[in-house]
C-alpha cells in the first residue's frame, strides 16, 4: 500500500489525484499529511500543491462529467468524512477510464457514494442559509456564529453575498476557527483567533446595537405566538431542525 | 414602545396562524443592489414547537373585522384583543428581521377592518414602501381582498411574489353556513383576474425581456378541512380545479382547529384531523407531480382517503392487475407510481440501469422503501408472492411498517 500525503486542502488533493496517475501508483491510500499514522512497509509520497497539476486534474475530469458532477466532487470533498478521499478517487478513476459519462451510473457504487455524501453536504449548506442568525453589533456589523457538521462555508458565500449585499457581515465558524466576511461588495475567508478558553467568540452581547435586544426578543415573541400548541409535535421539529444547530439560534437555544 | 410591539406582534401573529401557507419558493427576484432576494427555493428559517416550518414573517395587519366567519378567531362576534400595526412597524419589523436571516419576507393578511379598497390599498402601501423605499427584493405574500378594485390588485401584483385568497370551505353550502358575509363568487372572482393578468404578464414577457415582474410565484389559496362534512373526492375535486383553470401553485389544507362553542363546528378539545391533512397533502402531491387523476386516488364510490396508508399504496392495491413491474424495462412514468419509489429513485433506476442490469442490492443503495416496493415489483425474473390477496398485502405493510405510517403530522411536504 502506497501512502499519498496531502496539505488538506482542495487543491492539494486534485494535485495527489495527478500523482497518483503520474506515479502509476495502484494500491493507493491519500490522505491528509496531518492525518497519517504511519504504514509499516513503504515510504509515503509527499504531494507538492501545484495549482498547475490540480487544475490540469480538473480540467481532465470535465472532458469527462458535467460542471454539476464535478461541484458534486468538491462537495464531497468537503464533508470531511474519514477516507473520503478513497471514494472520491474510486470515482474519479471510473470517470477517468469509462468513455460516455458516468456520472448517471447510480448502481455504480463510487458514483452512488458520492451521490449521497454530497447530498448529505449540500442538505447542511442549505440548513446553514437557514439556520444562521445575525446579531448586530454597535458598528453596524451583522455577525453569526456557526459549527457545521461539513465545511459549507465555501458553498454558502454565494448565497449570503447575493441576498445581504448591502450589508456588512460576518460568519464564522467555530469548529474549523475561520470566517467568512463581507465588506464593500466583496466576500472574503478570515483568520479569527481569539485567546485559548475564550469565550468571545460567542458573547458578543456586550457590543450589540441598540435595537438587537428588542429583535431578539420580537423573534422570540413571534415563535411563540405562531405556535399551534394543539398540534404541538416536537419530534417533528427536531428531525427538521437537529438539536446540534440550536446552540446560535436566539428564538430557542442561544 | 417596545411593549407596545411585542404586544401587538404576539396579537397579530397569533391571529394569523392559521393560515397555513408558508412556501417562499417559486419566485424569482434577484437583488438589485438593495436587500434581499426570492429565487427559485423556498427555505424554512425555524420550526415551531408544533413542527410547522416558518419561512416567512406571518401576521395580520389589523384583526379588526367587519365579517363574522363561525372558523375564525378574529371574527367581530369574538372577544379577542383587537390591534393594528402602522405601515412602518411592518416595515421595520420585515427589514430587521430579514437582516438577521430570521425570514424570506413577509407574508401580510388583515381582518377587512373598513371597505375591502381601503384594507387592500393598506396592504399594497406597506408592499410598495418595502420595494420603493427600503429598495427590499425579499418574498412578499399578500392576501388578496375579496372585493377590493382590479386597480388595486394590479398594483399588488407588481409588488408580490405570491397573492392569495382563501376559498375556505369546499362547498358554498359549507361557505354560507359558516361565513354569512362570504359568498364563493367573491373569491373567485379576483382569483380568475389575477389569473387572467398572470398570464398576459407571462405572454408579454415572452415577447419583452424588460417586462415587470407580476405575481412570479403565482396565486395558492387554503381549504379547511374536517370543520364540515365534505369528503375527499369533493376536496380533491375542488383543487383539481384550481390547478387546472385557474393554474394555482398551491392549494393549502388545514385541518380545523376547533376555537369556539359555535354548535355549527366541532367542539373544543376535537382533534386537529391531522392524519387527514396529510393524506390530502400526498394525493395533491401525486396529483401535481406524478400525474395521478383524482378519480384514481378517490371516487365517488369510495370518497375518502385510506388513514392507514399512503394514497400511492391505495392506488396500487386497487389496481394489482398493473403489478408487478419490471425495473429492468418498465418506463419511467410505471416506475415512478410503484409504492415505496419515489420521483428521485425511479430517476436513479431509469438512469443507472442503462449501465447494467439491476439487482436488490442496487435498489437498497437507492433508499427505495423496500417494505412497501418488494410487493409490486420484479427484478431479473424474482418477484413477489403470487398467492396474496391486495388486503393480505396492506396487512404485510402494515405490520412491517415503523414510524412512517403513525402519520407525519406536516402541513408542509417535505422538501426533499
Amino acid at each position: 500500500m502506497q501512502a499519498v500525503l496531502y496539505d488538506g486542502s482542495w487543491y492539494g488533493f486534485m494535485a495527489a489525484v495527478f500523482d497518483v496517475y503520474d506515479y502509476r501508483f495502484t494500491d493507493v491510500s491519500v490522505c491528509p499529511a496531518d492525518r497519517f499514522n504511519g504504514h509499516l512497509f513503504s515510504e509515503p509520497h509527499r504531494v507538492y500543491t501545484d495549482e498547475k497539476k490540480a487544475k490540469r486534474v480538473a480540467a481532465g475530469l470535465l472532458n469527462k462529467i458535467s460542471e454539476d458532477a464535478s461541484a458534486q466532487l468538491y462537495r464531497c470533498f468537503l464533508s470531511g468524512d474519514a477516507a473520503i478521499e478513497e471514494t472520491l478517487l474510486a470515482y474519479i478513476r471510473y470517470a477517468l477510464s469509462s468513455g460516455p459519462s458516468v456520472e448517471s451510473d447510480f448502481s455504480h457504487p463510487a458514483v452512488i457514494k458520492v451521490t449521497q455524501i454530497a447530498k448529505k453536504v449540500w442538505r447542511e449548506q442549505h440548513r446553514m442559509e437557514a439556520f444562521v442568525r445575525f446579531q448586530k453589533t454597535a458598528d453596524g456589523l451583522f455577525y453569526a456564529i456557526i459549527e457545521p457538521d461539513h465545511d459549507v462555508l465555501p458553498l454558502i458565500a454565494k448565497h449570503f453575498k447575493n441576498r445581504y449585499a448591502d450589508q456588512r457581515w460576518l460568519i464564522y465558524d467555530a469548529r474549523r476557527r475561520y470566517g467568512l466576511s463581507h465588506e464593500d461588495g466583496g466576500v472574503s475567508f478570515i483568520e479569527v483567533s481569539f485567546a485559548e478558553g475564550s469565550t468571545s467568540a460567542r458573547d458578543v452581547a456586550h457590543v450589540y446595537d441598540a435595537s438587537e435586544d428588542l429583535y431578539q426578543k420580537l423573534w422570540k415573541q413571534y415563535m411563540t405566538s405562531v405556535n399551534i400548541a394543539a398540534r404541538k409535535n416536537l419530534r417533528l421539529q427536531v428531525q427538521h431542525m437537529p438539536r446540534r444547530y440550536w446552540k446560535y439560534m436566539p428564538e430557542i437555544g442561544g | 414602545m417596545s411593549d407596545r410591539i411585542l404586544e401587538k406582534l404576539s396579537i397579530l401573529a397569533d391571529a394569523a396562524k392559521y393560515d397555513v401557507s408558508c412556501s417562499s419558493s417559486g419566485s424569482k427576484r434577484t437583488n438589485e443592489g438593495g436587500l434581499g432576494n426570492a429565487e427559485g427555493m423556498g427555505i424554512c428559517h425555524a420550526y415551531t414547537e408544533d413542527g410547522r416550518c416558518v419561512s416567512l414573517l406571518k401576521i395580520l395587519l389589523t384583526n379588526q373585522c367587519v365579517f363574522d366567519c363561525a372558523y375564525c378567531v378574529s371574527r367581530k362576534s369574538n372577544d379577542v384583543r383587537r390591534a393594528a400595526f402602522t405601515v412602518r412597524e411592518v416595515v421595520d419589523l420585515t427589514i430587521n428581521f430579514y437582516r438577521r436571516n430570521y425570514i424570506e419576507g413577509l407574508f401580510l393578511s388583515s381582518g377587512i377592518f373598513s371597505s375591502p379598497d381601503i384594507t387592500m390599498e393598506r396592504l399594497v402601501r406597506i408592499a410598495r414602501t418595502l420595494r420603493r423605499e427600503e429598495n427590499f427584493h425579499g418574498y412578499i405574500h399578500l392576501k388578496t381582498i375579496p372585493g377590493a378594485s382590479d386597480e388595486l390588485l394590479r398594483e399588488a401584483g407588481l409588488y408580490a411574489d405570491r397573492l392569495s385568497v382563501n376559498i375556505e370551505m369546499p362547498t358554498k353550502e359549507s361557505l354560507a353556513l359558516l361565513a354569512p358575509d362570504k359568498k364563493q363568487e367573491d373569491v373567485l372572482r379576483p382569483m380568475a383576474f389575477l389569473n387572467e393578468s398572470i398570464q398576459a404578464s407571462r405572454d408579454e414577457a415572452r415577447s419583452l425581456k424588460t417586462a415587470p415582474l407580476f405575481v412570479p410565484a403565482g396565486q395558492s389559496t387554503q381549504m379547511v378541512i374536517g370543520a364540515t362534512p365534505e369528503n375527499d373526492w369533493q376536496i380533491l375535486k375542488l383543487s383539481d380545479g384550481f390547478y387546472r383553470k385557474l393554474n394555482l401553485k398551491r392549494v393549502y389544507y388545514s385541518g380545523y382547529v376547533p376555537i369556539s362553542n359555535d354548535n355549527r363546528l366541532p367542539a373544543i378539545g376535537t382533534p386537529v384531523p391531522m392524519v387527514r391533512e396529510n393524506r390530502l397533502y400526498q394525493a395533491d402531491w401525486l396529483m401535481r407531480r406524478y400525474n395521478f387523476t383524482v378519480d384514481e386516488l378517490v371516487t365517488p364510490a369510495d370518497p375518502f382517503l385510506d388513514m392507514q396508508i399512503d394514497p400511492k399504496l391505495q392506488w396500487a392495491l386497487r389496481n394489482m392487475h398493473l403489478f408487478p413491474v419490471d425495473i429492468n424495462t418498465a418506463d419511467l412514468e410505471t416506475i415512478q407510481r410503484i409504492p415505496g419509489i419515489g420521483l428521485q429513485s425511479a430517476r436513479r433506476i431509469w438512469e443507472a440501469r442503462k449501465f447494467r442490469k439491476l439487482t436488490w442490492e442496487h435498489l437498497k443503495s437507492f433508499r427505495i422503501a423496500a417494505n412497501r416496493a418488494r410487493h409490486f415489483i420484479t427484478l431479473q425474473g424474482d418477484g413477489p408472492r403470487k398467492d396474496l390477496t391486495p388486503l393480505q398485502i396492506r396487512s404485510h405493510i402494515l405490520a412491517g411498517a415503523h414510524s412512517k405510517y403513525t402519520a407525519n403530522h406536516s402541513p408542509q411536504l417535505p422538501l426533499f
